[in-house]
């Protein structure tokens, strides 16, 4: 299995999830944003998290036209896999790859902890190792990870099954106590929480390995 | 030329931001301001003979995310 980590000018868990991925046992290749292509024979590509081009406008907006978006956008497009975490899910929203927005924290906060996650479907290659139901235990570190999206939307959303994860305790206003969804094929997966960083018992929780063999495990089969 | 674009969060969404500023004028004693909604002012100097269908594509494409951000263009 392949995966592509993007890397953009103020990212940050790039190096993280690369070595989630490579855990797992996944190659890695770093891709920059300035790239117009993404490596040959990438099965998944990570959007990480980070500050891309310093929250300018609204996060991830000017990441999201950077050329390597077009990219993964293409990537998507052809029914390829996509894991966007943190700024990256806000990314990934920017680019209308997945539906919705996140807004401010609504206690303006920026909001550094481990929190509590509701797996909410087992049914797609990041949350197959985990049961419906399960709470596991992952850090979140973000400013704007409110989740919002239309009436229609939440909907779809909840009707297709494709909300992942949500918080236990609501730490930040979003919608639905909504932490992470899934695109319409159920392929590309958007997360506020860094799951890279409780992958490895050095990080003091290991809740996020799974999704990360589950990944490595479909996607080397497939 | 000169475009002046105006960016705001949408009626129905959150504005914590506004809020927190609502709660600090209260705090300053002036009464009576039921609700601030804070957004932003982006001003583009651009080229004679750019269209205002120019910046309004500006804006649909990268200014505002029309998902939770409606904006005006000013041209002058």
């Amino acid at each position: 299995m392949k995966a592509a980590v993007v890397v953009f000018p103020g990212s940050n868990c790039d190096r993280d999830l690369a070595v989630a991925f490579e855990a797992a046992g996944a190659d890695v290749e770093m891709v920059w944003h300035k790239d117009t292509e993404l490596p040959g024979g990438v099965d998944i590509v990570g959007v990480p998290g980070g500050f891309s081009f310093g929250d300018y406008l609204r996060c991830g907006a000017i990441a999201a036209n950077s050329p390597i978006c077009q990219a993964v956008k293409a990537h998507a497009t052809r029914g390829g896999y996509v894991l966007g975490i943190c700024n990256g899910f806000q990314v990934l929203t920017e680019t209308g790859i997945l539906p919705g927005a996140l807004l401010r924290n609504a206690g303006l906060k920026y909001i550094c902890k481990t929190v509590a996650l509701q797996v909410e479907t087992s049914q797609s290659i990041y949350t197959e190792r985990y049961n419906a139901g399960d709470v596991i235990d992952i850090p979140i570190a973000h400013h704007d990870g409110n989740y919002f999206a239309d009436a229609a939307t939440l909907d779809s959303l909840h009707g297709e099954e494709r909300v992942a994860f949500t918080y236990a305790d609501n730490p930040n206003g979003s919608m639905d106590d909504i932490a992470g969804i899934l695109s319409q094929n159920r392929r590309v997966l958007g997360m506020m929480p860094h799951p890279e960083r409780a992958a490895d018992s050095g990080h003091g929780g290991t809740d996020g390995q799974a999704l990360f063999r589950a990944v490595a495990s479909q996607l080397t089969d497939a | 030329m000169k475009a002046t674009v105006h960016v705001m969060l949408k009626t129905g969404v959150l504005d914590p931001q506004g809020e927190a500023v609502r709660h600090a004028l209260g705090a300053l004693g002036f009464e009576g301001v039921q609700g601030v909604r804070q957004g932003k002012v982006i001003e583009l100097d651009l080229a004679e003979g750019t269209s205002e269908a120019d910046v309004t594509a500006m804006c649909e494409k990268l200014l505002a995310n029309t998902v939770i951000e409606s904006y005006r263009v000013d041209l002058s």
